[in-house]
């Protein structure tokens, strides 16, 4: 998060939860569906203002991509691990090894949540191994 | 309702391609606009209809019709990345059909090597983006990457295979003496060229280029009064998904699954009438994805499909004959050369890569980060 228009009025409960390390989702009240990134209606029935909820934070990695050639803004970081993780409450996130062997980790692998400093120097949700 | 039928492409071409450093993203456009028409052998005051896309530019499709002097009475910006120019058809078609314009210019330039346009693929970190900002993902490549992770973790899919398109692929660049990169590569060389983002490596990946290109889409009247033969457009679907990776329900199935399916049934064609198949390659993982996707195989045996040379001149399965985005040029959003070639070889026009009797071709554009198709059946009868 670095633009000076963010958080946004859909984003600021996320990021507020992230600040005091929580991972928050939404999960809609008539379809019971999860849904991330958090939006103002249901992607699944359509139903407006969808609740807010807490997860656990553990997940099992869908994809997982090392990068070598990063974007000019994180030069010198690379090489990094970028997954795709779904969470165990039903929705998908992207994220970051955050610390290790970005080759120790595989698709299908436990993950678990943590909040570091991201690139700005603010709270940001990375995953470690569960 | 169908759009089989409903207009026919009668012009084709290129502006000068790869590296144009005395050029504008204007300039580069009218080239291609003037050589298009000559080739179709109609006038510029014959145009009342126009498509671009583009990432350049506070209002692009006013600013190339300002610059061209044309005030189209149809027109249509629709941007959804590099497969802009296959949506551009089908609604081209639609308008032709509906009455609303007899000859239609689709349009595309940049001049993103030589002049640092504005790159389609500018990072974001606002409003959706903001969430997968914090993270380093390169765009494009790193959303490809997470799909071709995950197909190979899915269906054992291997680099060698992903190297054998990008080889097959160069051999047809060879015989395209407009293409960028022309020497010849090898499985070795595509596994050695370092890695961008795992599983892919830098061959595996397109080219970044200058370039132009238009087509002109006229009325099945005015086609008949021409001299080159009409390529007719006998089925369009399209689809949009996603605009972020992590937004993609499963990445192993594109959006091309819908847009082709429609295609198929609109023309009335299958998989084995078809002559050649031109299909977006920003990636060699999109071209396996996509193949998977429109059923030219079944899903997981995308490797084997285009291993060994099945897509090269000598293979069995011609595939991006001009030597596509990964070879010939891909200056942003490649869509509209598929178009080109295509119609070059359904008119025979392509010499030592002409595809012998090719009588019905599909073309199949990808765009963002897997997130939208539009796929296309030509035919010359």
């Amino acid at each position: 998060m670095s633009d000076e228009d963010l958080p946004d009025p859909d984003s600021e409960p996320y990021w507020e939860g992230v600040a005091s390390g929580e991972l928050r989702y939404r999960r809609c009240g008539s379809c019971d569906a999860a849904i991330f990134y958090p939006r103002s209606l249901c992607t699944e029935c359509g139903a407006p203002d969808p609740d807010w909820a807490v997860s656990k934070g553990l997940g099992k990695v869908y994809a997982c991509s090392i990068v070598h050639r990063p974007p000019p803004s994180f030069r010198g970081e690379a090489p990094y691990a970028v997954l795709l993780v779904d969470l165990d409450e039903g929705f998908r996130m992207i994220s970051r090894l955050s610390e290790g062997d970005p080759e120790s980790i595989c698709i299908g692998d436990r993950v678990q949540v943590v909040f570091n400093d991201g690139p700005d120097g603010l709270p940001t949700p990375y995953f470690i191994p569960a | 309702m169908s759009l089989k039928r409903a207009c026919a492409i009668a012009g084709v071409a290129e502006s000068r391609l790869g590296v144009v450093p005395d050029s504008t993203v204007l300039s580069l456009q009218a080239e291609a606009f003037v050589s298009a028409l000559a080739d179709a052998g109609l006038h510029k005051s014959d145009v009342d209809g126009l498509l671009v896309s583009g990432a350049w530019g506070r209002l692009p499709g006013l600013q190339i019709a300002e610059y061209l002097g044309i005030q189209p009475t149809y027109s249509d910006s629709t941007m959804v990345g590099g497969a802009s120019f296959e949506f551009h058809l089908g609604h081209a078609a639609a308008a032709i059909q509906a009455g609303l314009c007899k000859v239609a210019v689709i349009l595309y330039g940049s001049t993103q090597r030589s002049r640092a346009d504005k790159y389609i693929f500018q990072i974001r970190s606002d409003l959706g983006y903001q969430y997968e900002a914090p993270y380093g993902l390169p765009t494009p490549v790193g959303s490809y990457a997470l799909a071709a992770s995950r197909h190979f973790a899915q269906y054992g899919t291997t680099n060698e295979q992903l190297a054998d398109l990008a080889v097959s692929t160069r051999e047809w660049a060879s015989l395209n003496p407009k293409a960028y990169r022309r020497e010849p590569i090898t499985r070795e060389d595509v596994l050695n060229s370092g890695p961008i983002a795992t599983p892919l490596n830098k061959l595996d990946c397109c080219l970044f280029t200058d370039g132009g290109g238009a087509v002109v889409v006229v009325s099945p009247d005015i086609a008949k009064t021409l001299d080159k033969p009409p390529v007719w457009l006998l089925g369009q679907g399209e689809s949009v998904s996603h605009a972020q990776i992590s937004e993609m329900r499963d990445l192993t199935i594109t959006p091309a699954a819908r847009s082709g399916a429609r295609a198929f049934e609109m023309a009335g064609v299958s998989h084995g009438d078809l002559d050649v198949v031109e299909i977006y390659d920003s990636f060699t993982i999109t071209v396996l994805l996509t193949l998977e996707s429109l059923g030219f195989c079944p899903s997981g045996a995308g490797g084997e499909f285009i291993a060994n040379g099945r897509t090269g001149p000598s293979g069995e399965f011609p595939l991006n004959t001009n030597g596509g985005g990964l070879s010939y040029c891909h200056p942003g959003q490649y869509g509209i050369f598929l178009i080109i070639e295509a119609v070059r070889q359904l008119r025979g026009e392509c010499d030592v890569r002409q595809v012998a009797n090719a009588a019905l071709a599909l073309i199949s554009g990808t765009g963002g980060v897997l997130s939208s198709n539009s796929t296309c059946i030509l035919g010359v009868e």
